[in-house]
């Protein structure tokens, strides 16, 4: 596609035409209209569709509670905080981009230094009654700590529920299991990473 | 027969036949909504009961348990008597419609027929006809502009719409020389080539389509026409009042189904190896079915063309057909 056909903004441009014709105007026109259409048959045509739509039973329902549709992996929903999958810590660094990115200035976090001077982040919240779901936290993150979610359905009584920390970390039993999916959504690694990273200068 | 044992078994009659229809009324919005949906590729109702065949239940609880509201300026006492007028005008035309066919119980022979007079396709029309009295004293009576508007659609539409009921039903008449339902339905016993849609096809045709707008169904919903006036006359009902109208409209289109069936289709003669009780109930219930059909398929009309269809094209051909038929008979 050319740029101009790109930047073309009229949505006129697939349009199709249908031919109508002008209403019949004399009396015996008009009624040549009616026996026309009286003897068509169409109404027959709007019976048999109904009906053969009945009899193939082809039904498009889903009961939502009970099944749900399939979502896109990239699909941006509620965040998850993931966590390393040997040693079980938090695999955010506190380096605070996520913060600093936020258009919807949701996110919130609180770090200090260790014992072994290294940043821990004491506190991590993000208000999801603020925040647009844009993803730019998760695609910001160097350590994949931070990523989009499955989970939609996030109604809720409180508003303090919309910030909870604990309810988006990985719970630990739940790593131990080695329930914790890779993420391959926004702002994950692309599936052929390997073959496209190249060599630093140095080693070549 | 002694004439107490005669109340005792019309009073057995009359309950039974209040029972039963008001039951298949219920069961046929049940029907109604699961065809419909099965032809727009929904599901339906699923969740009360296998298959949500006990929605009609949960209906029925919540209408009953529903506020029963008066608006403030509306005319009370005939707010409240209006749907009444609409349930009870459906089924006391029953009394004079010919359910079955005889039948013997304990020894006694019974006439499924509440009150077997003569002029029954008359006694039957009439009273469907002052049921037009429930949407229009409901429209008029509970200040509400939609309610007019379906009020006034009322008036319009049903009055016009007696006059192809009555002129396309009087050749069928002219033919068998009775008003009596179980005449009609005798004159049909030679069999399925006997029945009377073979030789007045067209009075047939124009009676389904007046039936269609006696009882207010799709193409011609205009009394409450959601798309336009909100629920026209029955806007300011709810609860129990509300149902009684639903209950009185279902019962109006089962009553229909019999009229057509006996008038036209053969009544509860056998139908080759089908006995004539099964007959009546598969003609009935395909007309019942082809109410709901309709509505899936077929669009609503306007009010004008409505009258159009109505003054300038059913009635002539009702006319045509009935000085056709005089004509063919005196040759």
């Amino acid at each position: 596609m050319s740029l101009e056909q790109f930047k073309d903004r009229n949505v006129m441009q697939n349009y199709t035409y249908i031919p109508v014709d002008n209403p019949p105007v004399e009396p015996i026109e008009k009624f040549k209209q009616v026996v026309k259409r009286t003897f068509k048959g169409e109404l027959f045509v709007g019976l048999w569709v109904v009906f053969r739509e009945m009899v193939r039973f082809n039904i498009h329902t889903v009961k939502y509670p009970m099944e749900k549709l399939p979502i896109s992996p990239r699909y941006r929903a509620v965040h998850k905080l993931y966590r390393l999958l040997e040693s079980g810590n938090e695999r955010c660094i506190g380096c605070g981009l996520c913060e600093k990115i936020c258009i919807a200035n949701c996110i919130r976090m609180d770090t200090r230094y260790d014992e072994n001077q290294r940043k821990e982040v004491t506190e991590y919240t993000i208000n999801l009654g603020r925040c647009i779901f844009c993803g730019y936290c998760a695609e910001v993150c160097p350590e994949l700590a931070i990523v989009h979610g499955q989970r939609y359905e996030n109604a809720s009584e409180q508003r303090a529920h919309f910030v909870l920390r604990d309810d988006i970390l990985t719970p630990l039993d739940f790593l131990k299991e080695g329930k914790q999916e890779e993420f391959d959504g926004f702002g994950a690694v692309s599936p052929n990473a390997d073959e496209r990273i190249k060599k630093t200068p140095l080693a070549y | 027969m002694t004439l107490t044992g005669f109340i005792i078994a019309t009073v057995i009659k009359i309950l039974v036949v209040l029972g039963v229809i008001s039951a298949l009324a219920g069961f046929g919005t049940y029907l109604e909504r699961k065809v419909l949906a099965f032809m727009q590729r929904r599901l339906g109702p699923m969740h009360v009961g296998p298959y949500g065949v006990l929605q009609v239940a949960a209906d029925g609880i919540k209408l009953f348990t529903k506020e029963d509201i008066v608006p403030q300026n509306s005319v009370k006492p005939i707010f409240k008597i209006a749907p009444i007028i609409g349930a009870a005008t459906a089924f006391i035309a029953l009394a004079a419609v010919p359910l079955l066919p005889e039948f013997e119980i304990f020894g006694i022979t019974i006439h499924p027929i509440i009150a077997d007079i003569n002029v029954g396709v008359l006694f039957v029309l009439g009273v469907m006809a002052s049921g037009l009295f429930a949407p229009l004293l409901a429209g008029m009576a509970s200040s509400n502009k939609w309610g007019m508007l379906g009020a006034a659609r009322t008036a319009i539409q049903l009055l016009s719409y007696e006059v192809v009921t009555g002129l396309s039903i009087l050749a069928p008449l002219m033919l068998v020389g009775s008003l009596s339902l179980i005449d009609i339905n005798n004159y049909q016993s030679g069999g399925f080539t006997d029945w009377i849609v073979w030789s007045q096809p067209v009075a047939f045709i124009l009676f389904l389509i007046a039936g269609f707008a006696e009882t207010n169904r799709t193409p011609f919903d205009l009394l409450e026409h959601e798309a336009e006036i909100v629920s026209g006359y029955a806007t300011e009902y709810s609860g129990m009042r509300w149902g009684m109208f639903f209950i009185g409209e279902y019962a109006n289109m089962i009553t229909l189904g019999f009229l057509a069936s006996l008038i036209f289709l053969g009544g509860f003669n056998d139908w080759g190896f089908i006995p004539g009780g099964l007959a009546i109930v598969l003609k009935v219930s395909f007309l019942f079915f082809f109410f709901l059909w309709t509505r899936a398929a077929w669009p609503h009309i306007r009010p004008d063309q409505l009258m159009w269809l109505c003054w300038k094209v059913l009635m002539p051909i009702a006319v045509i057909n009935v000085v056709v038929t005089g004509i063919v008979m005196m040759m």
